[in-house]
């Protein structure tokens, strides 16, 4: 049974290792960017699947500072990129 | 193995599967989307249900209530915080001048 889970989470990492062609590709930072957002979730679920695998109920909390972490890169680089004009900005 | 023990294997399995499933579905939108919209829809929705079904699944194997609610509360907030962070890409996004796609 605890074969499942390692194997399901190995999978997930094969997963993500082939998004990881998106950062190298995708033309525009926001492409870039979006793989945090791949790397928060994917991540989170292969911490929680190896906290049942493994047995190790401390790796739910290193998912909770995942999720934390993975918000926190978005909302960082938000912040950096200064808006250009000429963007349909819908506020005044 | 009672029937009852059989019939929760199966559905852990399904449920666990169906999750696996759609983090599959997420990463091909991510590839295959045209733009950075699409891919941001791709990715964000079929994620966040993939990581539900799988906290279903766990939940299940959970040996104690408590462990049952915090799965429960990671996975809110992840909901919370993907949607947070899908919203803040595409406004970034738009404002810089990345035009949506069109067929």
């Amino acid at each position: 049974m605890n074969q499942l889970y390692i194997f399901l989470a190995l999978f997930l990492l094969l997963n993500l290792a082939v998004g990881l062609v998106r950062v190298f590709r995708g033309p525009t930072s926001a492409d870039r960017m979006l793989s945090a957002q791949l790397f928060g979730t994917t991540g989170v679920t292969i911490l929680l699947l190896l906290a049942q695998g493994l047995a190790n109920p401390m790796l739910r909390d290193i998912a909770l500072v995942f999720v934390l972490l993975s918000i926190l890169a978005v909302a960082a680089f938000v912040k950096r990129i200064k808006p250009e004009t000429g963007g349909e900005a819908d506020e005044p | 193995m009672s029937l009852r023990d059989v019939l929760s294997f199966i559905f852990l399995l399904a449920v666990l599967l169906a999750g696996i499933f759609f983090f599959l579905a997420g990463t091909l939108g991510v590839l295959r989307f045209p733009d950075v919209y699409g891919r941001l829809h791709a990715l964000t929705k079929a994620d966040n249900l993939g990581l539900g079904l799988t906290v279903i699944g766990l939940m299940m194997q959970a040996g104690s209530w408590l462990e049952v609610l915090k799965l429960l509360l990671i996975w809110i907030l992840v909901l919370l915080a993907s949607a947070t962070a899908s919203f803040l890409i595409a406004r970034t996004a738009l404002r810089s001048g990345i035009p949506p796609w069109r067929p």
